[in-house]
C-alpha cells in the first residue's frame, strides 16, 4: 500500500537525516518506528506526505508517486495520509469542532472553510469520530481548555475526518502519562483495525511499542537496522539501534518506564518551510 | 572525589564583557563622554528665568480652561481628528496585513519578504511631522493630508509587529493545518490567523490611540483635525482655549485606552 524506496534526506545544515530508507506498509498493518533521537523517524514520516522534501528517493502511495507530484497533487495526496503529532498541534484558539472540521480542508474550498460551512456530512462524521474518541460533550470547547489526553483525542478525530488510508504518528504519546500512553495507543491501533488502516508510528518507548503492534522497524543514523516483529527485539538488536546499555528492563514487557523524551530533531524553519 | 576539595574554591558569575581591559575601557569612555557632553550644553539660566513666567501663565491657564468662547472650532476640530484617526486606523490596517504576511520570513519568499520589510524601514525612517509636511506640500492644507499620513506611519508600525508576531508562532499548529491537504489560503485562515488575532487586535487599538495623538502633531504643520485648531489657539495667545483643547485630548486619550485595555483583555 506504501511503499518508500531509497528514500534520502540531507538537510541544507549537511545533516543526513535519512541515508536510503526502503520500507513497504500493507494495507491495514501498524508499524512502529524506533529509535534514538537524531535517527531520521520524524523525518522519516514527514517526507512521506512531504512536509519535508525528501533530498532522493520514492514515496509510493497505492500507484501513487508522491515525490513526483506538483503542489495541487500532492495536496490531494494528503488527504489520504492523516496526520498525529508530538504535541498535538491543535490550534489552540479553535474549538475541538473547528480543529477536527480542519481535517476536510483538503475537501472543501477557501470560502466555505472561511464561514466554517462545512458539508452536512462532514459535521455529522465529525459528531460521530468526537464520540468515538470520547469527546462528545466537548465540540464547543476551546481546545486549549483540554487536557493533554483529551487533546490528543482531538487530533486523532481530526487526522480519521480526512478518511485516510493510511496514518502517520509522530510520537503520539511524548507528553503524556503512562496510562494515558496507553491509552491513546490502545485507540489509535483499535481505529486502524476498525477501518483497515495502515499506519507508522514514531515512539520512544520500546516496551510501549512491544504491547501494541505487530511490526518494529528500527531506525540509526538515518538508516534501517532492523525490521521484524516485537518479540525480536533482543538486548543485541536494541544495541544495535540505540548504543550499548542493560536492557533487561525493556525485555520485561509491559513496565511502563519514564522515559527520557527527547524532541524530535526539525528545526522550526525546516517545519515552516515550504509553506 | 571529596566535597573538601571544593572548600575554598570561589564562585563568580561570568562577566559580560570577558576582556577585563576592555571592560574597564568601555566604562571609563561612556563615563567621559558623558560628562563632556553635559558639559557642552550651553544652558542660558538668566532665559529659563525669564520664560518661567511664561510657562506659569500655561500652567495658569489650565486652571481656567475656556470650552466656550471657542467651541464650535473645537467641537469640529475634534469630529475632524476622530474621523481622520478611524479612516487612516482602517486604511492602515487594511494594507499591514497583506505586507505584515509578506514581511514574516517564515511564510513569505525572499523577495517577497525584502520587498514588504523594504516597505516597512521606509516608512518607519520618518516622523509624522515630517511626512505630514510633504503630503500638506502635495495635496494641499486640511484633513485628507492628515488621513494619508496617519494611514502611511501605520503601515510600518502593525506591519512590523504582526511579521514579528508571526514570525513567533508556534509552527507545530501551521505544520498540522498543512498536513491535512489545506492550500495556502486556508493554512493562513486556520493555522496562522488564530495564534495572531489577539494580538492584532491589541495592536491595532493601541494603534488607533496613537493615531488620535498624532492627529493633534500633525494637524500642527497644517493636516487637519484639532492641531490646526490648537495651533491657531497658540497664534492667538489664547492660553485658556488650548488649555480646553489639551484637555479634551488627554480624556479622549483615556478613554481610549481604557476602554482598548477592555477589549484587549476580553480577546485572548
Amino acid at each position: 500500500m506504501l511503499r518508500i524506496e531509497g528514500l534520502s534526506k540531507q538537510y541544507r545544515t549537511g545533516d543526513k537525516a535519512l541515508a536510503g530508507v526502503t520500507l513497504e506498509v500493507p494495507q491495514g498493518q501498524v508499524m512502529a518506528l524506533i529509535g534514538p533521537s537524531g535517527a531520521g523517524k520524524s523525518t522519516l514520516i514527514r517526507c512521506i506526505n512531504r512536509l519535508v522534501e525528501p533530498t532522493a528517493g520514492r514515496v509510493i502511495l497505492g500507484d501513487l508517486d508522491i515525490t513526483r507530484l506538483g503542489s495541487r497533487g500532492l495536496r490531494r495526496a494528503r488527504r489520504r495520509m492523516g496526520m498525529i503529532f508530538q504535541e498535538y498541534a491543535l490550534v489552540e484558539r479553535l474549538t475541538v469542532m473547528e480543529n477536527v472540521l480542519s481535517g476536510q480542508l483538503g475537501y472543501v474550498g477557501f470560502w466555505q472553510s472561511y464561514f466554517r460551512r462545512f458539508p452536512q456530512e462532514a459535521v455529522t462524521e465529525g459528531f460521530r469520530l468526537l464520540e468515538r474518541v470520547g469527546l462528545e460533550a466537548y465540540y464547543d470547547k476551546r481546545a486549549d481548555e483540554l487536557s493533554g489526553g483529551q487533546r490528543q483525542r482531538v487530533g486523532i478525530a481530526r487526522a480519521l475526518i480526512q478518511n485516510p488510508d493510511i496514518l502517520l504518528v509522530d510520537e503520539p504519546t511524548a507528553s503524556l502519562d503512562p496510562k494515558t500512553s496507553r491509552q491513546i495507543m490502545r485507540l489509535i491501533c483499535e481505529l486502524c483495525e476498525e477501518r483497515r488502516l495502515a499506519a507508522i508510528i514514531n515512539i520512544h518507548d520500546v516496551a510501549l511499542a512491544q504491547m501494541f503492534v505487530g511490526r518494529i522497524v528500527g531506525l540509526r543514523l538515518g538508516a534501517v537496522v532492523y525490521d521484524g516483529p516485537p518479540d525480536g527485539l533482543t538486548p543485541g538488536v536494541l544495541t544495535e539501534i540505540y548504543g550499548e546499555e542493560d536492557w533487561t528492563a525493556v525485555r520485561r514487557k509491559g513496565k511502563a518506564e519514564a522515559e527520557d523524551h527527547a524532541h524530535g530533531v526539525l528545526t522550526d524553519e525546516e517545519r515552516m518551510a515550504a509553506m | 572525589m571529596s566535597t573538601a576539595t571544593f572548600d575554598a574554591r570561589r564562585w563568580r558569575p561570568p562577566p559580560l564583557i570577558k576582556n577585563a581591559r576592555l571592560r574597564w575601557a568601555l566604562g571609563i569612555g561612556a563615563a567621559i563622554y558623558f560628562a563632556i557632553a553635559i558639559g557642552s550644553l550651553q544652558v542660558n539660566w538668566l532665559r529659563v528665568y525669564e520664560g518661567l513666567d511664561r510657562g506659569w501663565a500655561f500652567v495658569l491657564a489650565f486652571t481656567e480652561p475656556d470650552f466656550v468662547s471657542r467651541w464650535v472650532d473645537i467641537r469640529d476640530g475634534m469630529v475632524e481628528s476622530l474621523i481622520m484617526t478611524v479612516t487612516s486606523t482602517v486604511i492602515g490596517i487594511i494594507i499591514s496585513v497583506p505586507i505584515g504576511l509578506g514581511a514574516a520570513r517564515n511564510i513569505a519568499p525572499l523577495p517577497i519578504y525584502l520587498l514588504c520589510r523594504g516597505i516597512i524601514a521606509l516608512s518607519r525612517s520618518f516622523q509624522e511631522v515630517i511626512i505630514a509636511i510633504f503630503f500638506v506640500a502635495i495635496f494641499g492644507f486640511g484633513p485628507l493630508a492628515g488621513v494619508l499620513t496617519l494611514s502611511f506611519a501605520t503601515i510600518g508600525f502593525l506591519s512590523k509587529l504582526l511579521a514579528e508576531d508571526i514570525e513567533a508562532l508556534d509552527p507545530a499548529q501551521a505544520e498540522a493545518i498543512r498536513a491535512t491537504g489545506a492550500r495556502w489560503s486556508q493554512l493562513m485562515n486556520y493555522g496562522i490567523q488564530p495564534q495572531v488575532m489577539p494580538r492584532l487586535i491589541g495592536l491595532s487599538l493601541y494603534r488607533l490611540d496613537i493615531n488620535f495623538r498624532e492627529s493633534a502633531v500633525v494637524g500642527l504643520v497644517g493636516a487637519g483635525g484639532i492641531g490646526a485648531t490648537l495651533n491657531t489657539s497658540f497664534d492667538r495667545y489664547e492660553f485658556d482655549t488650548s488649555a480646553a483643547i489639551l484637555i479634551s485630548i488627554i480624556v479622549i486619550v483615556m478613554i481610549a485606552e481604557y476602554s482598548s485595555g477592555m477589549i484587549r483583555a476580553r480577546v485572548q
